[in-house]
C-alpha cells in the first residue's frame, strides 16, 4: 500500500478508535481541536526542518506529491492519526482512573 | 555534529513544551504511569507502520543527520524516541488548553 493509502486508512483507524473502540469522542471536542491546532502549527515547523535538511526523503510513487511545508501532505494523515490515538488513549485511562489519573484542581 | 541533527529537533519539542507542566501545571511527568500507558499503542502502532514503510522503500533516513544506530526493522533510533516525544508533546498541549479553559471537558473530569 502506498503511504498515501496508509495515511487515510490511519486517520479513519483513529477515528474509529475513538469514536468506537475507547469511546472518547475527543473528534467533537474542543480541547482537542485547539490542542490539534497548536500542534499543528509545530508539526509544520518539525516537518519542515525533517524534511528539509532532509533527515527524511520519501518515494515519490508512495506518495501523491502534494507538499505542506517541505513536507508530503499525508505527513499531516499520519501525524493526525498519531495525535487523535495518543489523546483518546490518555483520555480513556483517564476515565477508567489509571494509576495517576487523578485530575483534581488544585 | 550534523548526524546530531535529528535528535537536536526532538530535544528542542521536549525543552519548548517543558514550560507547559511547570508554569501551568499539567501534571503529565507528574502522572507517568498514565503517561507510559498512552504512549505504549501509540509507540507500537507507529513504529510497525515506520518499519513497514521502511521496508518497502516509501521513506529512507539520511545518514548524514541521523545517529545511525538502527533497532529491530531498520527502525533508526531518532523515529522510536519521535514516537514518544511528540505524543508526550501533545498530551501536554491537551493538558495545557485544558488548564486554560477548564470548562472544555474531554470526559475524564472526576
Amino acid at each position: 500500500m502506498t503511504y498515501t493509502v496508509l495515511a487515510v486508512l490511519g486517520v479513519a483507524g483513529a477515528a474509529l478508535v475513538d469514536q468506537a473502540v475507547w469511546r472518547t469522542n475527543l473528534l467533537r471536542r474542543k480541547a482537542f481541536w485547539t490542542t490539534y491546532a497548536l500542534m499543528l502549527v509545530f508539526q509544520l515547523v518539525v516537518n519542515g526542518v525533517l524534511t528539509g535538511l532532509p533527515v527524511v526523503r520519501y518515494d515519490r510513487q508512495a506518495i501523491t506529491g502534494v507538499r505542506i511545508a517541505n513536507a508530503p501532505v499525508e505527513d499531516l494523515l499520519f501525524g493526525f492519526a498519531m495525535i487523535v490515538l495518543t489523546l483518546s488513549t490518555w483520555v480513556w485511562l483517564g476515565r477508567r482512573g489509571a494509576p495517576g489519573a487523578s485530575t483534581r484542581r488544585r | 555534529m550534523s548526524h546530531l541533527s535529528y535528535l537536536a529537533v526532538l530535544a528542542a519539542c521536549l525543552v519548548g513544551t517543558a514550560p507547559l507542566e511547570i508554569v501551568l501545571r499539567t501534571r503529565v511527568y507528574a502522572r507517568w504511569r498514565r503517561l507510559l500507558l498512552t504512549l505504549a499503542p501509540t509507540v507500537v502502532v507507529f513504529a510497525a507502520w515506520d518499519v513497514y514503510a521502511i521496508h518497502r522503500h516509501q521513506w529512507t533516513y539520511e545518514r548524514h543527520f541521523t545517529t545511525g544506530v538502527l533497532l529491530p526493522g531498520r527502525l533508526p533510533l531518532e523515529e522510536l524516541l519521535f514516537f514518544l516525544v511528540v505524543p508526550t508533546c501533545a498530551v501536554l498541549t491537551l493538558e495545557a488548553v485544558r488548564r486554560r479553559r477548564p470548562q472544555w471537558t474531554v470526559g475524564d473530569e472526576q
